[in-house]
């Protein structure tokens, strides 16, 4: 391959001059922070949505009332230890990107195992409440039962569902591609030098993360 | 003086070639094969979306009688060939929709920044070629998708291509369930394919330039395209946003924009406009990028003023995000937030201002050569200044009040994407054709094709400023259902016929363009005389594109410079003593 | 000129005036920037031999057309506001205005009078379709509301437009007709395949004419 595919370092022009442009970075990794502005984008548009329907409309189901008082459907203690495992996978993210960097490979296959873990429980507890939800009655179009009594009913459904559902379907994406990084892992894929796969999925795996610990606190938690 | 002439590296390919037809043509990962598919492909939407305008303009120009060729439609959009009012809106919507998304917007971006980012940075090809070819056979699927959904049950689409809920949110307003979805899904996946090709656009303008490519040696036209790219990295996904949510409101039962649900109508319109008004500004940077090139080229001349040039660009991108209330001002949205939005939409008219100006000034002392490609980015000058100065009728939020959603509106888009962007786009493939195909295109044909297009597409679009000043509503299937619109019915007869000729002299271009591919005069390195990178490779481009990393000495505008004896002094030659580095500053 | 409709109400004239105000500004710019361009694409033409000068810019022709069109633009903003605020603004709308209700659907206007007692929802309101009887020289205080889609309110010759939207409550449109005479009621949103034939009449009639009119109606 031609050396200038993978230029990333600075090209000292003769006569000294640094005239050598781009940044310091690798073209995957500054590709994944690229990618990552659109994802912010896209939240963007399903947050602020929801953020223009709820203030800009009527009565909302908060979070401390009882359901039957037409307070919110939905179960913040489930939820708020899911979101205890995902912030504990993005831990483990870390730290296997840190056992790579000093070479641990076993390290490295650990902690990838354990983020996989953690987030596929994350994905099966979400599918749980999502359940119990539905055979309560609150869909994206909630039952007349329910829309009597809860307020604003279904643009809660419609909020709720959207924006944790594609929240869902990128940690869904993220267990996957962990998986596929843990696999090269155990192949031997990864070393001290070599290791801009675990770095990159990373950077996706914390952004994730961090949609989350927002989308908890606006959807769950106010 | 030095001279500039064995502008050429050494030719030897420094990479593999790809073998077998289907890697080299079909599947390929070579940015210029992959430009080259995407200009057929948007040549080909071009044309549908034309031929969509022409059934609209015959139904306006001749309403209620049978459309030429029509018997042969189904009943369901024109028994015994009598266009029915749902076809009508069914045919606007995918003009529009055919045209932005799947002809101007690619054509300026998903050609030109494929096909000229890598050549004019001196790289070999983009950061992530194998996303590149993915993001165009999305790109196909997506328009695939679109098209299937003109002769699906039902219809397409008709609720216009801004889709305004709730009309488009509900399938018993318009009658079209599958059409509208079908919309939607093909705008998913067309959201798709922009996110693949600007995170590519953007990673190589930032990682992937030459030694000594800096910033403020890019040439316009690349500047115009990483900003371009970066508009619509934000603002493609919130459309995805947008649509998504529309689609949950017709399938899954959400309520989003649906007042029966709690949920807000206008909601849809701050999205797709906070998407729109940088989409808008997706479909004419890349084009005033180009002619920046152009007119520099053909006037001979260093572009005038490249730095306020540069901040011009970004100046429009920054204020193109606050804007979008623009197209609501009618919409019902509190009338003091009219103001601000008059305000800063009055602003952007100040980097345009800057740019029509900076090119008069380009061309001003210059040695200005009428070949076709400049023929086309003199008319966008022309045209430009025509569609941003009636963009002031519509700033203001008075005069708004009676324009809006009239003709005047129509004339207004249309000065701006055809009168703008389409005769850029014209000027870029005349321009760069060489190097796409290693042959010229012929010049006199093209000099006529120019001279049809120009005259016919004024007599098409001026008269609607003229529609749009009485008051004649657009998206109105049959005009002459109003009293006050009677004495307009010659105008539209008059502006449909200029349309169909205009249409017509299409052929002229569509007959050039495919006769020099194969027997076009060969041309040869640098036909233009031309100061970019990507007229030191031969044409056309070979793959991997430098046998030898070019390095770069100096801003691509240097025209005319005192220094030499020709008119052109190339970025990647070096003059006495700046192989030593006196070149690599500023 | 007559490029215009038929102005007939109050603000029409200060609208069209506005309207001209930007038709003769841009219009000076248009003579000017093409007329230069044509000049230099004669001037300039390209001659063999030749070079051309070598100028990269001049900042103070830059500044100084930075700086004109910044003041024109901002001197239109401030002219429109004015007429913007006195047709749109909610807190001018005049106290002593007649008031009628007019409820779009697919595809059809339907007004909505009061009656006698000048109140709705009382058992004396009557509705007309397609049809809005004004009498001149009073203001209309038209409270707008659509069953279904968009729609958008637009009488031509009073120079007011107004989106319709469904679920959005106290929506409101003002006119005064200034003369006599029936003009058109147009919906510029489009709202369906109904949309260009979705057309009403708005009879603006003398004072006591209307009166006679209403006394009808009961």
């Amino acid at each position: 391959m031609n050396e200038a595919v993978v230029m990333s370092g600075s090209v000292v022009m003769p006569g000294g001059v640094s005239a050598e442009p781009g940044m310091r970075v690798y073209n995957q990794k500054l590709g994944m922070w690229v990618f990552l502005t659109s994802e912010i984008m896209f939240f963007t548009s399903l947050i602020g949505a929801y953020i223009i329907l709820r203030f800009g409309g009527g009565a909302w189901a908060l979070p401390a009332v009882p359901l039957s008082e037409g307070g919110s459907p939905l179960n913040i203690q489930l939820t708020a230890l899911n979101t205890f495992l995902l912030i504990c996978s993005s831990v483990t993210m870390v730290k296997a990107f840190a056992s790579i960097e000093h070479g641990d490979q076993k390290g490295l296959r650990l902690f990838l195992v354990l983020t996989v873990l953690l987030g596929a429980t994350f994905v099966g507890i979400q599918i749980v409440e999502y359940t119990v939800l539905a055979h309560e009655g609150f869909l994206p179009h909630c039952s007349a039962e329910l829309a009597a009594v809860v307020p604003s009913c279904h643009l809660f459904g419609s909020t709720f569902y959207t924006m944790t559902g594609f929240h869902g379907l990128h940690v869904t994406i993220g267990v996957l591609c962990i998986s596929w990084v843990t696999v090269k892992a155990f192949r031997g894929g990864y070393s001290k030098e070599n290791h801009g796969g675990v770095e990159v999925v990373g950077l996706y795996w914390h952004f994730v993360d961090l949609v989350w610990i927002i989308l908890f606190t606006i959807v769950y938690l106010i | 003086m030095a001279t500039v002439e064995a502008v050429a590296g050494p030719v030897a390919h420094a990479h593999h070639e790809e073998t077998g037809f289907i890697r080299r043509y079909i599947f390929s990962t070579d940015h210029k094969v992959i430009g080259i598919q995407f200009l057929f492909t948007c040549l080909f939407f071009l044309a549908v979306g034309g031929l969509l305008a022409m059934m609209i303009r015959w139904q306006l120009g001749f309403p209620g009688k049978p459309l030429p060729g029509g018997s042969g439609l189904p009943d369901t959009m024109a028994p015994q060939g009598i266009m029915l009012p749902e076809f009508y809106n069914a045919l606007l919507t995918m003009h529009g929709t055919f045209m932005v998304f799947f002809a101007i917007m690619p054509l300026l971006v998903g050609v030109y920044a494929n096909f000229l980012i890598p050549l004019k940075l001196g790289a070999p090809d983009m950061a992530f070629p194998r996303l590149n070819m993915a993001s165009f056979w999305v790109f196909v699927l997506s328009g695939i998708v679109m098209l299937a959904s003109l002769f699906v049950e039902g219809g397409a689409a008709g609720a216009g291509w801004t889709a305004y809920a709730p009309l488009s949110a509900v399938p018993e307003y318009t009658g079209v369930s599958l059409g509208q979805q079908l919309w939607i899904v093909s705008i998913i996946l067309f959201a798709a394919s922009s996110l693949l090709g600007s995170v590519n656009y953007i990673t190589t303008v930032i990682n992937m330039r030459a030694p000594g490519m800096t910033l403020l040696r890019m040439p316009l036209s690349i500047w115009s395209l990483f900003i371009t790219a970066i508009l619509a990295l934000l603002a493609v996904p919130i459309l995805a946003g947008a649509v998504i949510m529309l689609l949950f409101d017709q399938t899954i039962g959400t309520t989003f924009f649906l007042p029966e649900g709690g949920g807000q109508p206008l909601l849809w319109q701050h999205l797709f406009w906070f998407f729109g008004h940088p989409e808008v500004y997706i479909l004419i940077l890349p084009a005033m990028g180009i002619v920046s090139d152009v007119l520099a080229n053909g006037s001979r001349k260093p572009i005038f003023g490249y730095h306020s040039m540069v901040f011009a660009i970004i100046a429009i991108a920054f204020l193109g995000w606050i804007v979008w209330g623009h197209h609501m001002f009618q919409s019902g949205m509190n009338p003091l937030l009219g103001t601000s939005f008059m305000v800063s939409t009055m602003a952007i008219a100040i980097p345009s201002a800057i740019k029509v100006f900076n090119w008069l000034g380009t061309m001003w002392r210059g040695n200005i050569q009428f070949n076709t490609p400049m023929l086309n980015a003199i008319a966008f000058v022309a045209m430009f200044t025509i569609g941003g100065l009636s963009g002031i009728f519509m700033a203001s939020n008075s005069v708004d009040i009676f324009i809006h959603d009239t003709y005047f509106i129509v004339a207004h888009i249309h000065y701006v994407l055809f009168g703008g962007s389409l005769f850029a786009i014209f000027a870029a493939i005349y321009f760069w054709f060489p190097k796409m195909f290693g042959r010229m295109m012929n010049e006199t044909w093209g000099k006529i094709h120019f001279a049809l297009t120009f005259v016919l597409y004024n007599l098409v679009f001026f008269p609607m400023h003229v529609l749009g000043m009485g008051g004649h509503m657009r998206r109105i299937y049959d005009p002459t259902q109003y009293d006050f619109l009677q004495r307009f019915q010659g105008t539209n007869t008059f502006i449909s016929i200029s349309a169909f000729l205009l249409f017509t002299a299409q052929f002229v271009f569509l007959i050039n363009f495919l006769w020099s591919m194969f027997k076009g005069k060969k041309a040869e390195l640098n036909p233009w005389r031309d100061n970019g990178l990507e007229w030191t490779v031969p044409s056309p481009a070979p793959h991997g594109n430098f046998a030898v990393t070019p390095t770069v000495y100096r801003g691509p505008y240097e025209f005319s410079s005192p220094l030499v004896e020709e008119d052109f002094l190339p970025q990647n030659v070096p003059l006495d003593g700046e192989r030593a580095g006196v070149g690599a500053e500023g | 000129m007559d490029w215009l409709p038929t102005a007939a109400s109050t603000y029409a004239a200060d609208l069209d005036r506005m309207f001209y105000i930007i038709l003769v500004i841009t219009g000076i710019i248009f003579v000017g920037v093409e007329g230069t361009l044509l000049y230099f694409l004669i001037k300039y033409r390209g001659r063999r031999g030749r070079k051309a000068e070598y100028i990269e810019g001049s900042t103070r022709a830059e500044v100084i057309w930075t700086v004109t069109p910044a003041v024109i633009v901002l001197g239109l903003a401030i002219a429109s506001q004015g007429v913007w605020r006195d047709i749109k603004d909610p807190d001018r709308f005049p106290a002593d205005a007649i008031e009628v209700s007019v409820q779009a659907s697919q595809f059809e206007w339907n007004v909505t009078y009061p009656g006698a007692d000048g109140v709705f929802g009382t058992d004396d309101d009557f509705t007309r379709r397609n049809q809005l009887h004004v009498p001149v020289g009073q203001p209309v205080v038209v409270h707008l509301s659509s069953e279904d889609v968009i729609h958008s309110f637009f009488v031509p010759a009073f120079r007011i437009k107004q989106d319709v939207v469904p679920g959005m409550n106290g929506l409101r449109a003002w006119f005064e007709a200034t003369e006599v005479g029936v003009f058109e009621l147009a919906c510029a949103e489009l709202c369906g395949l109904g949309h260009y034939r979705m057309r009403a009449r708005v009879f603006v009639h003398p004072q006591d004419e209307y009166e006679l009119w209403m006394a009808e109606q009961s």
